[in-house]
């Protein structure tokens, strides 16, 4: 029987970059995958041959520089391209160009409203300011409140000092900030709605809040919070797909000396008198380890693959009723070239970033009201990115490739579960959209995959096909994510931690949450920490 | 009109490409090299970078100036003017080159194409046909023409460099290793390609007539459509040499003819190229200079540095404690590398203290406030990028 320092469960982003982490201080260490491929929601497949597919994250932003570097992710191949423009598209036929150039995007929103053309510089200033703050949280483990030890006091002070450093008013605004909605958020800037729909668009992805809810507009700040090389709110594209930055940083694992292990589902953790001691696969082989890490989300961790028996009081049911409720889906489609969208320029800096199809916050809202009945809109909200135009190695030269998120689709249906004919009939809603604002779309379709909630949670493992392993709701974050009084990647068993998203500080591919779990375990081993401890961030 | 406007000697001259460059130049934004109007870039700095690094980008070297040396002594009129072994390099390659004074002092450099026998072409970033003639003297059958205006050049470069060429229908250039030269039949004259650029990525040099220039933008635009194509200005270049620990004038180097201070230029062993200067051929100028230089050692080395943080040190002064009471030299270039996500820097440091810590004091402004903060510099022995598609042949499709 095999014998390890750490055992990682679940070849995702984080699990890859915890156990590089812990292989670089020198530990023996172990991933183990339930798929036949790495990366976890961070991943490139080539379901049409000469298509390569990022099937469930397709952006990024939050991916922290600090651990790029560290783990020198340049030199295992990873190349992060910023993109640029994005047009968000209205009910009907107007538009908003979000252009490079910064006075040019101001003439743009002129032409919508003066008035919001102005806001937008106010709106900017303060979100970059609650984002500076947040930015310098993520790669701290957060403090305990109700603790004593010198630590978690020092890092309350630090938190405090950040705060102070706001200003008496903003840290009024600050606060109101993370109770409100988008929409009412937004209400305090503008005054044209499709300027409205277009920024509050982030305050509802990947999450099961619509634009009215309380609460969304901190996952507003959260998909704006990441920057490229810098440049805080800028998205990026993995060369190679979303898969590169997984495989990148498995090979910076595998040099460190760590080994993955694919095909080797979990059956359950090994616990002897409260502590963790191992796994047992799927296949029956037993693995012992000194230390245990899922990176599986908290629900499946502890009501799936750790025993009740095992837990102590109160866990389970914290796990069961851990929020972490399905509210996306995601159709890949390769295209046998690049659409025309009626009223947009043939302009190639503008035309190829991004779509988003918006509408109004009534569309955005009716959409969520459908969630709630358990089905999906006619009308949804789709946020589509063509990388193919950015990237040359995801598509055939000519040819492209268009990811498209979806808000909202349910994890189970109002009249049933789902079944294939379900998941082809939301793919269907979702192509009718996209043709009525770009006639033709459909006869340059060479392949499709529909993603509901039901393909995520089968093949890639987060509960509901929740993107964010849990949401990103004020009860749940911080200190209080995953569970109160578990926030510091240390879980109710003795040598068991998690990396996931469902840690600080949440989800996105930012690689943060593993490397601060990889921190907080070399803590307990007494080893030298090998984990940046800060971003460069000098804002 | 041109011939009554009042301001003609001061007007920039166009690149044959121009007509296009303006179409495309979004931004207005020009400068001027060797008196042509030239990009400084074309929409985005950041973008057009990232062309060079992800897509492929084109860089105008019209105002590159070049010279044909011609004749049976034109071999050896550049030995004697060059550091390196002009015999060593073979029939259609191209070899970069530094020539220097009679003290060793570096006065530009450039690359020497070897175009027959006896005849070569000369490229360097100033005009330096004086120097050519000077260089010449004592040399009976050698021509010397400056054929800058004669040419139209354009630079390619980025990974999906070579699957342009080939959609070109370049056959052949799958061979081409680097600083090889290719020479096709194009449209009754001919199209040369090296491999050779100055970004540290793969890419290719294209050099046809003055008049065919047009013809060749446009037909080299239509094959790299679908591979994101796009013009790249100055800064975009600035970004990549650097990355690619590629030397600048005026940056790294002071030319040595118009340096005033004594000891204000540089040598190639400053420069940490002593790897160009070739002692096992006869005499050239600034032999017996360098070869003194080499036994005592450079006074200053250019250094590569890794630099902590994220600001660059631009203008930073190096220091060998973080008191910054004992000044050991200047950075030359900084910037941040976003494809080695880090702090990169070239510095001129004092070569006696290269092996002791140093630290840079970095000047920055946020909001109109200026701050300075002192921080660790790692010295780097690799360039801070250089991928592997750069050497293979055949280079990959992308």
């Amino acid at each position: 029987m095999s014998h390890y320092d750490a055992i990682v469960i679940g070849a995702g982003h984080n699990g890859l970059a915890n156990a590089a982490y812990l292989a670089k201080a020198g530990l023996k260490v172990l991933v183990v995958e339930k798929n036949s491929y790495i990366g976890g929601a961070a991943v490139s497949r080539e379901l049409q041959a000469g298509w390569k597919y990022s099937s469930c994250s397709y952006v990024c932003s939050m991916m922290r520089q600090a651990i790029h570097r560290d783990l020198d992710l340049s030199r295992h191949g990873l190349l992060l391209v910023p993109y640029l423009g994005t047009v968000n598209f209205g009910d009907g036929d107007e538009r908003l160009f979000a252009y490079q150039d910064e006075e040019a995007a101001h003439l743009e929103l002129k032409r919508h409203s003066p008035h919001d053309a102005d806001a937008m510089h106010r709106f900017q200033t303060d979100l970059t300011r609650y984002s500076q703050l947040i930015r310098k949280t993520l790669m701290r483990t957060p403090p305990d409140p109700t603790s004593f030890k010198p630590r978690d006091i020092m890092e309350l002070l630090f938190l405090a000092k950040q705060f102070w450093g706001l200003g008496e008013k903003q840290i009024y605004e600050y606060v109101r900030f993370f109770t409100m909605s988008a929409a009412e958020y937004l209400d305090d800037y503008f005054e044209n709605d499709m300027i409205k729909a277009a920024m509050a668009s982030p305050g509802i992805i990947g999450t099961a809040l619509g634009v009215y809810s309380p609460g969304s507009s901190y996952i507003l700040l959260h998909h704006v919070m990441g920057d490229v090389d810098g440049s805080i709110g800028a998205w990026g594209l993995a060369r190679g797909g979303m898969g590169a930055i997984s495989d990148a940083i498995a090979s910076a694992l595998q040099e460190h000396g760590g080994e993955i292990r694919t095909d080797a589902g979990v059956h359950r953790v090994l616990v002897e008198g409260r502590r963790a001691t191992g796994v047992v696969l799927e296949n029956g082989d037993e693995i012992q380890s000194r230390i245990v890490v899922s990176n599986l989300d908290a629900k499946r961790t502890f009501t799936k693959i750790v025993d009740k028996a095992d837990l102590p009081d109160g866990i389970y049911e914290k796990a069961a009723n851990f929020k972490i409720r399905g509210s996306s889906g995601k159709v890949n489609i390769a295209l046998s070239g690049m659409p025309k969208f009626t009223g947009v320029p043939d302009n190639p800096y503008l035309n190829r970033g991004g779509q988003g199809f918006n509408g109004s916050l009534e569309t955005m809202e009716k959409a969520y009201d459908c969630w709630k009945r358990g089905r999906w809109s006619d009308d949804p909200f789709i946020e589509s990115v063509i990388p193919s135009a950015w990237d040359p190695t995801v598509a055939p030269a000519g040819q492209h490739w268009m990811s498209n998120f979806i808000q909202y689709c349910p994890p189970t249906l109002a009249d049933g579960p789902w079944t294939a004919e379900k998941r082809d009939q939301f793919g269907q809603t979702v192509i009718d959209k996209i043709e009525r604002y770009s006639p033709g779309f459909k006869d340059l379709i060479v392949h499709m995959e529909v993603r509901t909630p039901h393909e995520i949670e089968n093949e890639i493992g987060l509960t509901e096909g929740n993107i964010f392993q849990g949401e990103l709701t004020i009860d749940q974050l911080f200190f209080n994510r995953p569970f109160p009084g578990y926030g510091q990647y240390r879980m109710p068993l003795k040598n068991l931690y998690m990396s996931g998203s469902s840690t600080h500080p949440g989800g996105g591919v930012s690689a943060v949450c593993g490397a601060n779990a990889a921190r907080e375990i070399l803590r307990d081993l007494r080893r030298p920490n090998t984990v940046p401890e800060d971003d460069f961030y000098d804002e | 009109m041109v011939t009554t406007d009042r301001f003609a000697g001061e007007r920039l001259k166009l690149s044959p490409f121009y007509p296009r460059q303006e179409e495309l130049n979004i931004r207005e934004a020009w400068s001027s090299w060797n008196g042509y109007k030239f990009a400084e870039y074309y929409y985005d700095v950041e973008y057009e970078y990232f062309c060079v690094r992800n897509l492929c980008g084109t860089y105008d070297i019209c105002p590159m100036q070049k010279y044909e040396i011609k004749g049976p002594d034109a071999e050896a009129m550049l030995n004697r003017m060059v550091t390196r072994d002009v015999g060593k390099i073979g029939m259609h390659r191209v070899a970069y080159c530094m020539w220097c004074t009679d003290e060793g002092r570096m006065i530009d450099d450039g690359t020497v194409f070897r175009l027959g026998p006896d005849r070569f072409m000369l490229t360097c970033g100033s005009p330096s046909i004086a120097w050519l003639e000077k260089s010449s003297f004592g040399f009976d059958d050698v021509v010397v023409t400056d054929i800058t205006d004669d040419m139209a050049a354009l630079s390619l470069q980025g990974p999906t460099s070579y699957a342009v060429l080939k959609k070109l229908g370049l056959d052949g250039i799958e061979t081409a290793k680097p600083f090889d030269i290719r020479v096709f039949p194009y449209h009754g004259s001919q199209l040369m390609v090296s491999r050779t650029g100055f970004t540290g990525d793969l890419g290719y040099e294209l050099w046809v007539e003055h008049d065919l220039g047009l013809t060749m933008w446009d037909e080299l635009y239509k094959a790299g459509a679908d591979y994101g194509i796009q013009p790249y200005g100055e800064a975009a270049t600035n970004m990549a040499r650097l990355e690619a620990a590629f030397i600048m004038p005026d940056m790294e180097f002071n030319e040595a003819l118009k340096t005033v201070h004594f000891q204000h230029d540089q040598t190639p062993f400053e420069l940490s190229l002593g790897w160009l200067v070739d002692f096992r051929k006869p005499h050239f100028s600034g032999r017996a200079a360098l070869l003194e230089e080499k036994r005592r050692g450079p006074t200053y080395t250019l250094t590569k540095l890794d630099i902590e943080g994220n600001r660059p040190a631009e203008g930073a002064h190096i220091y060998s404690n973080k008191r910054c009471n004992r000044e050991i030299g200047y950075v030359t270039s900084a910037m941040w590398s976003p494809v080695a996500k880090a702090n990169i820097a070239l510095a001129m440091i004092r070569t006696e203290h290269l092996d002791g810590p140093l630290w840079a004091e970095i000047y920055y402004e946020k909001e109109l406030r200026h701050h300075s903060r002192v921080v660790p510099c790692e010295k780097q022995s690799k360039p801070f990028w250089a991928p592997a598609r750069a050497r293979a042949t055949p280079p990959p499709e992308y």
